[in-house]
């Protein structure tokens, strides 16, 4: 009997803009036959009913932001004996992280009439940084052809084949011109993780690193080519600093040129 | 004296988190609270020192669901302080995309999240199983949207190609003619789902609300009007805080935005049909009285049908939109910054949505000020339940609780627009 039973799929929530959870139900070819291949347990975007856990897999958007929610990641992880986190919030900290370097109780006074009713923490951290984490699917958003991979790795208890190279892999392999060589655009995409087909270059735009740093990067390179491009110390900071800021060698690289 | 209270701890199939408190005391509603307890994420804070190149791909993170209507209306705001307009082929193709994230959101709240409570189901999964069919046909119609604004945004969630001034790369027209047929299929189905869902049998509750849409001198809106209401507001976008406030009440420890010395207020699809009634195209209006809809609709369980209304509008407009098209010379009008303010003021799937910003002559934001639809709706959400709980005392708590969230459903609420500056926390008894 154990054997056929379903495995037990549950979506959570953490600070995010739910768009990488609704990438599950923007697989409109896909989404029945999921439907078919899995429980869905535990899902409030999508279904009013709740099945207890524990549960096989446990998909969590959003980063870290209250003591609550750094509560709750806990009991979530006991619950569920696989964890894949999915965007960058949930990978990084998300764009609610650039709070981490600025003081976030003059941010509360910015946007709150009553800053006194605000309780969040000072950082927007991801769930790597609170509990053991399965697998990091990365993007803001993903793409959801990735996510289905990453379920089905997850579920047959393979490892994902999400690959680490540059968005260059992509372009070259879409047979793109590179905006940078040609047209002078700055792109992050020589450090910037595949996964996206390379689609700000292909619409004529410089790559903003949506997907994070790919495994291997020289930021510091890159920035050299943007200073001979004319581009000036806060731009460059600004570009480090978006919805990855806080990735290791994107902070890095800002706060080098933040002096 | 007997008290009871409903409460749901996390709304479900709402985009966002939220829950909902009622208090009963004998045969008095006490209290409504509906709960946004989705954590804040500082907008408006980091905005400032960024780029106004960047509010657009920024502001776009506030909501996975509507990502074009906060580039939309940042672009527009963006453009109102450089002095520019952006008019022909680069007005029409953002009409366009906004078209496939209406059909796309619509299609979405309508099959997958709203149905299911007419028809008595948890979920849309579970609606299937019973009517493959119908939820094939709303899911083919969700992704005719998507598709859309695949072509037209390079992708549907978080588009990369929308600008301040236009586009960074512009259609050809073969690229849209190939559109043709799947949004003729569309129409249909759009059409099919305004029969469809005007047979449910909707809860009675009714009021006579303030209804804030925009409202154009030609088209149904979308990006560009004046601001209006059914009680007499009439103004240009750059006046929409003199007329509306916020407030961040102690004891509901929320934003709440109302019409100045009147109190709550409607935006969305209700509001917007009832104000623009007669710039809907003939087939929509056609479709609308035939599913027994008035020229004014005031039950808010009945906004599903509106939604589908709307999305043969946004069919019908896409289908106009690409037969008029012609590749424009560039993808967009240049912007030079200066020391100005802008706003903008557009129409998300779910209402109106408002930005405002400041910059500066090198082009960075001084300030920015965003008002989300849900914000603005969130009063009149609870006023709607303390009505329907009030006439519906004798319901079972189960049956109530279920309704109650329907009455919250109803608003298709966008939390997580709402919470990046909404609070918080739960007053507990």
């Amino acid at each position: 009997m154990a054997a056929t039973k379903k495995p037990k799929l549950a979506v959570w929530k953490f600070a995010s803009c739910d768009g990488c959870q609704l990438s599950l139900l923007d697989c409109e070819d896909e989404l029945l036959a999921v439907a078919g291949a899995v429980h869905i347990a535990n899902f409030p975007e999508a279904s009013r009913a709740v099945v207890r856990g524990p549960y096989d897999l446990s998909l969590v958007e959003g980063s870290i932001t209250t003591s609550h929610d750094a509560e709750r990641i806990h009991r979530i992880r006991r619950m569920s004996r696989r964890l894949v986190v999915i965007g960058a919030c949930a990978t990084a900290g998300g764009i609610q992280a650039l709070r981490n370097f600025a003081d976030v109780d003059r941010f509360k006074q910015i946007v709150y009439p009553h800053p006194e009713y605000i309780e969040c923490l000072a950082k927007s951290t991801p769930i790597a940084d609170h509990v053991f984490v399965d697998f990091e699917l990365r993007g803001c958003p993903i793409n959801k052809y990735q996510l289905i991979e990453v379920v089905s790795a997850v579920l047959n208890d393979r490892k994902p084949n999400i690959p680490r190279y540059s968005v260059c892999m992509e372009c070259k392999r879409r047979g793109n011109v590179c905006v940078m060589v040609a047209s002078g655009i700055p792109c992050l995409g020589p450090v910037t993780q595949a996964g996206c087909g390379a689609l700000c270059p292909s619409y004529n735009r410089g790559c903003f690193a949506c997907f994070g740093p790919a495994a291997t990067t020289n930021p510091h390179a890159l920035t050299g080519c943007f200073e001979q491009q004319g581009m000036t110390g806060d731009a460059i900071v600004r570009t480090f600093r978006s919805f990855n800021a806080t990735a290791e060698p994107f902070r890095k690289q800002s706060e080098a040129y933040e002096q | 004296m007997n008290s009871r209270s409903i409460k749901v701890d996390y709304l479900a199939r709402v985009e966002g988190e939220g829950g909902l408190y009622v208090r009963i005391k004998g045969d008095e509603v006490a209290e409504v609270r509906f709960n946004i307890f989705e954590p804040p994420r500082f907008f408006e804070a980091f905005l400032r020192g960024r780029h106004f190149l960047e509010a657009p791909d920024i502001t776009a993170r506030i909501c996975g669901i509507c990502p074009v209507a906060y580039q939309m209306s940042s672009s527009h705001a963006m453009e109102q302080a450089c002095g520019i307009t952006v008019g022909g082929a680069l007005r029409d193709l953002r009409r366009l995309i906004y078209c496939g994230e209406w059909i796309e959101s619509h299609a979405l709240h309508i099959y997958m999240l709203h149905a299911p409570d007419f028809l008595g189901y948890e979920d849309a999964i579970g609606l299937a199983k019973d009517y493959p069919d119908i939820v094939q046909r709303g899911l083919r119609l969700k992704k005719t949207g998507n598709d859309l604004m695949g072509l037209l945004g390079g992708r549907e969630i978080h588009p990369i190609n929308p600008r301040v001034g236009g586009f960074y790369r512009v259609p050809t027209e073969k690229e849209l003619t190939a559109f043709v047929e799947p949004l003729e299929w569309a129409l249909e189905a759009a059409l099919e789902t305004v029969r469809w869902t005007a047979g449910f049998s909707f809860p009675r509750l009714e009021r006579d609300y303030e209804c804030v849409s925009l409202r154009h001198d030609s088209e149904y809106p979308l990006c560009e009007g004046r601001v209006v209401s059914n009680k007499g507001v009439d103004i240009p976008v750059e006046d929409f805080l003199k007329v509306f406030e916020e407030e961040h009440v102690p004891h509901s420890t929320s934003l709440h935005a109302f019409v100045k010395d009147r109190g709550d207020y409607l935006a969305g699809p209700i509001a917007r049909y009832n104000n623009n009634f007669d710039r809907l195209p003939e087939v929509a209006r056609k479709a609308a009285v035939a599913a027994g809809l008035d020229e004014v609709c005031r039950n808010p369980f009945k906004s599903i049908v509106v939604r589908a209304v709307e999305t043969v509008f946004a069919c019908a407009e896409a289908l106009r939109l690409i037969h008029t098209y012609s590749k424009p010379d560039r993808p967009f009008e240049e912007c030079t910054p200066r020391n100005a303010i802008g706003s903008g003021c557009t129409e998300a799937p779910r209402g109106l949505l408002y930005h405002r910003y400041h910059i500066d002559d090198q082009g960075l934001i001084k300030t920015a000020r965003i008002i989300p639809p849900t914000s603005q709706n969130q009063k009149a959400i609870e006023a709607d339940l303390r009505l329907f709980v009030q006439q519906n005392l004798h319901l079972t708590k189960d049956k109530l609780t279920w309704q109650c969230e329907q009455v919250v459903r109803n608003y298709d609420p966008c939390i997580s627009c709402s919470c990046h500056f909404l609070n918080l926390q739960i007053d507990r008894d």
